[in-house]
């Protein structure tokens, strides 16, 4: 059996998704992090932007996360996030129309949140 | 129809319509309270983890940061009180109200001086028909808050709370709020949120026989810490207003089943008297034709001879 480590992907009102994977890639401040199973103990801060797990299945599980941090402990990895969105749950024509009316409007937080969706599918 | 009668049928079909709706509402406000706990269930995971990370930090470092560390003499708090918007609920926005003035009645005792910050509409009018100065207020989610809202209430709380006092920051942050014990209990209780305690969090969870790894930190623990301390205190907050919501939809429920069992209870009386009236309208009318027959028969019988 190959090694595998625990994944709860929990936003601030629900809990996203929880599964067994083989890998976890995320962008922290400082650069793009990889957690495989045996890794040290790790808390990171993320920055808002796709998260990548690869799961034990084979498949691949892709999430558009604001807000976020990762702690690791004994292979359990817990992925915290004010909103956490899976990739197949964002409507794409919508993120894009948020996209343009943000950057028409100058918000920029929310052109940001478009953006990481947008990212987050195309990194599908 | 007599006057009297008129007047309980009228009466009858005032309370019996209030009656429908007062059954609405509790109704209502049921299928609510069962929707706001699994809410509060919903955010624990996120609470607990969190919870378990701010511990990490806390026992694999001893980093400072405003939102721990404790002041010697305190000379301002915060007071963040918890209504509703709307009321119907009971004694649920006076008991909240009661809980936080007992408390600012202390902190000032002890010679501090209490900004109030308030969630909810009830709380802002109490306060402004009192002309108390409100610090700040919050109002329109109280029924369903999502996390964006705590994070919109603490974001002035965590700002005041990191300025200096001289600035006119504060130095502690106390909360109260309606605790959701069970669907017949809610109690308003009072907790001192800020400075957090780091040992007390870690106490917390130790309790629970979690022995802590040593922990790597990115980019570094003050920045870990940083990002994670304000998190930790939006979802304290959240929790609080998700609770909150709860504990009023169970007030609203009970507030209105009484109101519902005091109008079927009227109702029945009502319609006693109405009965009594009615009775007493057509022993009057009997007693009524037979005197005038009477009389009529007296009457004749008189002429005839």
């Amino acid at each position: 059996m190959a090694a595998e480590l625990h994944v709860a992907l929990v936003a601030a009102d629900r809990e996203v998704w929880s599964g067994k994977a083989t890998l976890v890639v995320a962008r922290t401040t400082t650069g793009d992090i990889g957690v495989m199973p045996g890794h040290q103990p790790l808390l990171v801060v993320l920055e808002s932007g796709p998260v990548t797990i690869r799961t034990s299945e084979g498949g691949t599980v892709v999430a558009a996360v604001h807000g976020g941090f990762i702690s690791f402990a004994d292979n359990k990895l817990s992925l915290l996030a004010e909103i956490a969105e899976l990739s197949d749950e964002i409507d794409v024509q919508r993120a894009e129309r948020e996209l343009e009316r943000a950057k028409a409007e100058g918000d920029a937080t929310a052109a940001r949140r478009a953006d990481v969706r947008l990212r987050a599918v195309a990194a599908r | 129809m007599g006057a009297q009668l008129r007047v309980y049928k009228r009466r009858i079909r005032s309370v019996t319509a209030t009656k429908k709706i007062t059954k609405a509402m509790e109704m209502i406000a049921a299928s609510r309270v069962v929707k706001a706990q699994r809410k509060v269930a919903a955010s624990t995971p996120y609470a607990q983890e969190l919870t378990r990370a701010v511990t990490a930090v806390a026992t694999g470092s001893d980093t400072k940061h405003p939102l721990t560390t404790q002041v010697e003499t305190v000379t301002r708090s915060a007071v963040l009180l918890l209504t509703s918007d709307r009321g119907l609920a009971g004694a649920f926005n006076s008991n909240a109200i009661k809980a936080a003035e007992q408390l600012t009645e202390r902190l000032e005792r002890e010679g501090k001086q209490v900004d109030t910050y308030i969630v909810g509409r009830r709380g802002v009018a109490h306060y402004n028909f009192r002309e108390r100065t409100i610090a700040d207020s919050f109002t329109g989610f109280t029924d369903e808050p999502s996390y964006a809202d705590a994070k919109k209430v603490a974001a002035p709380l965590i700002e005041a709370i990191e300025k200096d006092t001289a600035e006119g920051g504060v130095d502690e942050l106390h909360i109260v709020y309606t605790e959701f014990v069970s669907m017949m209990t809610q109690t308003a209780v009072e907790a001192r949120m800020l400075p957090l305690s780091l040992d007390e969090v870690a106490e917390e969870s130790s309790a629970k026989g979690e022995v802590q790894p040593l922990f790597d930190f990115e980019p570094s623990a003050e920045d870990v810490l940083d990002a994670l301390l304000p998190r930790y205190v939006e979802s304290r907050i959240y929790n609080a207003l998700l609770q909150s919501a709860a504990s009023k939809h169970a007030a609203t429920r009970r507030a209105m089943k009484s109101a519902t069992d005091n109008a079927g209870e009227l109702i029945n009386t009502l319609s006693r008297l109405a009965n009594a009236a009615r009775q007493a309208e057509i022993t009057q009318e009997i007693s009524e034709i037979v005197g005038g027959s009477a009389a009529l028969a007296d009457a004749t019988a008189g002429s005839d001879k």
